[in-house]
């Protein structure tokens, strides 16, 4: 009988409490930090050592001195509280000088017009990033391009408001035209007409404006644009230029024209081939060389012109990653319907292809953010430069981590923003699989 | 041979009363020829396709069938011979290819949604764009074909979110929604399950009924026998055999035809 296989339950069972160690905090601790012999040494051993590095770094922090003239007063600040040997952080250095890291040699009355600058910046970005806002903020962000320039080099309004009425010529031109000629001579009747605008009549027209009614603000040379506005000015063109121009090479690189793809990708692995602080020497010195005596390229827009070239070589090969990742079936479905090729690029292949390449595209922002600190290299005082000025002062020879933990401070905010910011957009973006 | 036919899938009565074929010619296509580099694909390909038509091509896997369709619309470019379609030669010409492709419209194997879009995007994305239709006018469109499939209430929803024959259905909706007079179908229910197929196939049914010109590449036979009024036998390249459903599967002519047959209707 004990083999029977028949059975029939006659009471029904009633809840009973799990086992103590298996829920709650008991249960995370054990699950998580001791579940086996090995987990639990390497649990010890690493909160020996989150315990010794922050008992070096908190006190040095907290315990650093925000009032003092020099660094040798912080030493004798510390020597006479705490002994000899004992030494905390100075942060008197940054309380003197963080307004150089950060506005450069701006003279403490401009400072408001960095400030302007990126909140501007903010302000023109922020429909891109959240889609929800009114269409009607691009206003503000084609209005920044001109008005930014502005901000940062000063002199009179007149210039950049020309340069911005040939963008508009340019824009109703081309509407006007595509109407009736269609789309590639309209491009190329806008781009003609804006060149006119810009040869021959906007300087004049700004001439004539300025004189008949002034507006002008101090002009600030491009040597002493210097510290985060700088990173900030090379890092937000090269940003914001070099996605389309990105696309379009990537686009190029995977057409079946092939002149244009052999064009696309000749100046890709050119630019991925060299590196950036070798194609910033050619920016900057060869470039001045070879131009005709008394003319001189701003350095800074060169610079400007290079880093924005060289991200865009690489997120065009990460665009081409998340093309390639594509099935053809994409292609094949929007080719059945009809739609032309810059239709279906833009409504179907680019809006996934650019989906999968985020987190590409946005570590390439990232390091290219942190690259403009190379400008050093050309003689241009990014924040780095600035911490070298300010230790070459008698003042505060000698300091090292207070201004360099600073800088990273501050990079480190910018870079992180970006990375939530793309988890944030990857989430949003994730309808395939819900 | 005609008792191994067993109508598993189609299980109701076809209404014929619209399907009618007329004298108008919807499909003509003379000594085509394909190369995939050297290798020769479809060979002196000749076939007309009138107006109400529904034909079936089957075949053994890569046979060309597949190919024969996809050239009908220039997902695949011929290099010898004419296609024209609704009275317009397939030619490297951007505009008649674009015009052919909007009058033509396609089913393919594995759905090909556009999985970015929600189901009623992807079915107002064609006419917006191509046929410059309003938005509002576009969705009403929309809605009318997803009744048709019998999948409204799916609009908001992502193609991810469907199943494999509610995904299929909603591609036949989105290729009617830009109104063709020729669809063709890319063995529309290969990489479905079994009842699934059946929901497929009853659209396609629906659609046959109204009198749509269709050519489908299927081994769905009972839907060949039950609808098509010409069912085509592919090899190598070359059409073998053509006859009507009936002739076709009681009759068939060739060796080939007959080996073909009884292997996928012996079991």
């Amino acid at each position: 009988m004990t083999n029977q296989i028949g059975y029939v339950r006659s009471e029904m069972l009633g809840e009973k409490t799990p086992p103590a160690l298996t829920v709650g905090i008991q249960g995370w601790i054990k699950d998580n930090l001791f579940s086996s012999v090995g987990n639990s040494i390497l649990t010890i051993v690493s909160v020996y050592l989150i315990y010794v590095i922050l008992s070096g770094m908190l006190p040095w922090i907290f315990l650093g001195i925000w009032n003092a003239e020099t660094l040798s007063e912080c030493r004798e600040i510390f020597a006479q509280r705490y002994g000899d040997d004992t030494e905390y952080a100075c942060w008197a250095v940054i309380k003197a000088r963080w307004h150089q890291i950060i506005f450069g040699y701006y003279s403490a009355d401009q400072y408001w017009r960095p400030i302007l600058g990126f909140v501007l910046i903010l302000l023109s970005i922020a429909p891109l990033l959240y889609p929800s806002l009114p269409k009607k903020m691009f206003l503000i962000s084609f209005a920044s391009i001109f008005i930014y320039p502005w901000l940062i080099w000063g002199g009179s309004i007149w210039g950049p408001l020309a340069i911005a009425l040939g963008a508009i010529l340019g824009i109703v031109v081309y509407r006007f035209v595509t109407d009736r000629f269609g789309s590639l001579i309209g491009i190329l009747a806008a781009c003609a007409a804006a060149l006119v605008w810009w040869g021959l009549f906007s300087g004049s027209a700004a001439a004539t404006m300025q004189a008949a009614i002034p507006v002008t603000i101090e002009e600030v040379s491009s040597l002493n644009l210097a510290g985060f506005v700088l990173s900030i000015t090379i890092g937000i063109v090269a940003i914001i230029a070099s996605l389309p121009l990105a696309i379009v090479l990537a686009l190029g690189r995977q057409s079946d024209m092939f002149i244009v793809n052999k064009l696309c990708t000749g100046f890709i692995e050119i630019i991925r081939g060299v590196p950036l602080i070798t194609l910033l020497f050619v920016a900057t010195v060869l470039l001045n060389y070879f131009l005709p005596r008394g003319m001189e390229f701003d350095k800074i827009l060169s610079v400007n012109i290079l880093v924005t070239l060289f991200t865009a070589a690489y997120i065009a090969e990460v665009i081409r990653g998340g093309l390639a990742a594509l099935p053809k079936g994409q292609y094949e479905a929007a080719d059945a319907l009809g739609l032309t090729y810059w239709q279906a690029q833009r409504q179907i292949i680019l809006p996934q292809a650019l989906k999968i390449s985020i987190p590409g595209i946005v570590s390439n922002f990232i390091s290219v953010f942190k690259d403009t600190t190379l400008v050093s290299i050309v003689a241009l005082n990014d924040p780095l430069g600035i911490a070298d000025n300010v230790r070459a002062n008698s003042d505060w020879n000698g300091i090292v981590w207070e201004l360099y933990g600073f800088i990273a401070l501050i990079f480190w905010i910018f870079c992180f923003s970006m990375s939530r910011y793309s988890m944030y957009l990857e989430r949003k973006l994730r309808t395939d699989h819900r | 041979m005609a008792e191994g036919i067993e109508d598993t899938v189609v299980d109701r009565e076809v209404d014929r009363s619209q399907m009618q074929v007329s004298d108008q010619v919807a499909i003509q296509i003379t000594e085509m020829n394909k190369w995939y580099g050297t290798f020769h694909v479809l060979r002196d390909i000749n076939l007309t396709v009138n107006e109400g038509e529904r034909i079936v091509i089957c075949g053994p896997s890569g046979s060309g069938k597949s190919t024969l369709i996809r050239c009908i619309n220039r997902l695949e470019e011929h290099q010898a011979g004419r296609i024209i379609v609704d009275g317009t030669e397939l030619t490297s010409d951007l505009k008649n290819i674009d015009k052919i492709r909007s009058e033509v419209g396609m089913c393919f194997q594995h759905f090909n949604l556009f999985p970015h879009l929600t189901i009623l995007e992807n079915c107002t994305l064609a006419p917006i764009w191509v046929r410059q239709v309003p938005k509002k006018e576009a969705e009403e469109t929309a809605m009318h074909y997803l009744e048709k499939v019998k999948i409204p209430e799916q609009a908001d929803k992502f193609p991810g979110q469907l199943s494999g024959g509610q995904q299929q259905r909603v591609a036949i909706a989105r290729s009617l929604c830009m109104k063709p007079r020729i669809m063709l179908f890319d063995e529309p229910t290969s990489a479905l399950d079994p009842e699934m197929i059946k929901e497929v196939l009853d659209t396609m049914i629906e659609l046959a009924e109204e009198g749509m010109t269709m050519l489908c590449v299927t081994h769905e036979m009972g839907f060949a026998r039950q609808v098509a009024n010409r069912v085509i036998f592919m090899d190598a390249g070359q059409i073998v055999e053509q006859n009507e459903p009936e002739e076709f599967f009681n009759n068939p002519k060739s060796e080939r035809t007959q080996l073909f047959l009884s292997q996928i209707l012996g079991h």
